[in-house]
């Protein structure tokens, strides 16, 4: 077996250009779908977060019966339900890149949720009851003393769980999404060498999943309690 | 049944699932997909004990080693070691080899492939953390109270630590089915690849894809059950405050 690694260099362009950022005829691109799902998830499991922990139970059970159905499920399952049922239901078909953009931000919302209220939970009652005691609402409470203390707790879990997301965006491909997996799919089918174009992929997500790993620990170590004064 | 939605109108046809050849092909999909998770598992955990262990060792060769695996391993997305290990690595493998795997199913084994490897790498990373998890004083504690190394290990240290890594470990194990679904990309006809069978020749998505969601649903649900009655069975009291239940 002999390799041919030129083939990855003619196809680097391509590869970069369309598949990663997403510049081209064929839209889509990874971190072009990334970035908008990692920051949308985040809202949405904030939303979802703060709902399994209300009081109010018309609240807090639908939140619940969401996180619970969700994380059940697997993400292929929920790609396809958006790809087939929202073009029945608004009767003209919807491209690819909103199809995965909506299922990840649905999907990822539901476990950044959870991550969100174990995070809440670590904060102690009495800070709580002393933000009360001092004056301010429960907005106020949340904003300023319970949320900087979570956010703090959670780093870790959600570094981890963004970069999850960011390695799920190479689903979107199944549906015909042009990212780096697609494109990689692409050229291999071309060129019949698919051993060099996905290992060099794998290669290509490994220095972006890495360096938010590697990011992910020195945030933990500056913002340590002991660090913070 | 009809349901109307925004001038829009979906027929309900539920008997798509259970007229034949469908039932069998959901059934066939539902045993592929436990087959396809538990050979994986088994593989998986074997990798895990291996390199979690390795990462543990005072010897640095040995860990660069576990370290190299585990790192390269689960930061490349699944999907793309599936394509790796169907399409790219069969070719690197004698020709003998080949055939043979082309004669047993190389789909499925390039879906076990890539499923226990990725897994493996990720379980190591579990298992790391629950053997870190004990402090060396309770083998000090041990031995000074009269135990030998093995006593030590098989009473005090395996039994804390098992309990310690079983809620992360169900997670990932609920992960690993949960992922088997994406051996349908390269043609191992699972559970999901079934659903998508029934769709493309009844054009009733709604019904294939709930039918899906159900069956991986009530999967998931049966084993965290499962699995949070043992952990509350075998809990230690005041050690582990786990008042939340098993993620999946």
């Amino acid at each position: 077996m002999n390799f041919e690694w030129s083939v990855v260099i003619a196809n680097a362009k391509f590869l970069l250009v369309q598949g990663l950022l997403g510049f081209g005829i064929y839209g889509g691109g990874t971190l072009r779908l990334a970035i908008p799902a990692i920051l949308l998830g985040f809202v949405v499991g904030i939303i979802l977060g703060l709902a399994r922990l209300a009081n109010r139970p018309w609240i807090h059970y639908p939140a619940t019966l969401y996180i619970e159905l969700i994380r059940g499920v697997p993400l292929v399952i929920v790609i396809f339900w958006f790809w087939f049922l929202v073009p029945v239901m608004i009767g003209r078909p919807v491209p690819e890149y909103w199809v995965a953009l909506t299922a990840f931000v649905i999907f990822e919302g539901a476990y950044i949720g959870e991550i969100i209220r174990a995070g809440i939970q670590s904060v102690p009652r009495g800070q709580v009851d002393a933000a009360t005691a001092a004056g301010l609402s429960y907005a106020q409470t949340m904003i300023y003393v319970v949320l900087p203390q979570a956010i703090r707790n959670m780093i870790p879990s959600l570094v981890t769980q963004f970069i999850v997301l960011f390695k799920d965006t190479s689903l979107a491909s199944i549906i015909g999404m042009m990212d780096l997996t697609k494109a990689a799919q692409t050229v291999s089918e071309r060129e019949l060498r698919p051993f060099e174009m996905y290992l060099f992929i794998a290669v290509v997500y490994w220095c972006f999943t890495y360096s938010m790993s590697r990011f992910a620990q020195w945030l933990e170590t500056r913002m340590s309690p002991d660090r913070v004064r | 049944m009809i349901f109307g939605f925004l001038g829009m109108t979906y027929e309900f046809k539920w008997s798509v699932l259970w007229v034949q050849p469908h039932l069998t092909w959901l059934i066939d999909g539902i045993s592929t997909t436990l087959r396809l998770a538990a050979i994986s598992w088994c593989l998986a955990v074997l990798l895990g004990i291996l390199f979690g262990a390795m990462r543990t060792v005072p010897f640095r060769p040995v860990r660069i080693v576990a370290t190299a695996y585990v790192e390269f391993f689960r930061n490349v997305p699944l999907l793309v070691w599936l394509f790796f290990w169907y399409f790219g690595a069969p070719e690197v493998f004698p020709e003998v080899v080949r055939q043979w795997f082309i004669r047993h199913g190389i789909e499925f084994w390039s879906g076990v492939a890539a499923i226990s490897v990725y897994h493996g790498s990720r379980l190591a990373e579990v298992i790391r953390s629950g053997i870190q998890s004990i402090p060396k004083t309770q083998l000090e504690a041990g031995i000074s109270s009269g135990l030998s190394v093995v006593q030590t290990y098989r009473l005090i240290i395996i039994p804390v630590a098992l309990r310690l890594i079983v809620p992360p470990a169900t997670n990932e194990s609920l992960n690993l089915l949960k992922n088997t679904s994406l051996a349908m990309t390269i043609g191992v006809a699972e559970l999901t690849f079934a659903t998508r069978q029934i769709e493309t020749y009844t054009a009733k998505a709604v019904e294939a894809l709930s039918a899906a969601a159900l069956l991986y649903l009530v999967l998931c649900l049966s084993i965290s059950t499962v699995m949070n009655r043992l952990e509350s069975k075998f809990a230690i009291p005041g050690l582990i405050a786990r008042g939340v239940k098993a993620e999946h």
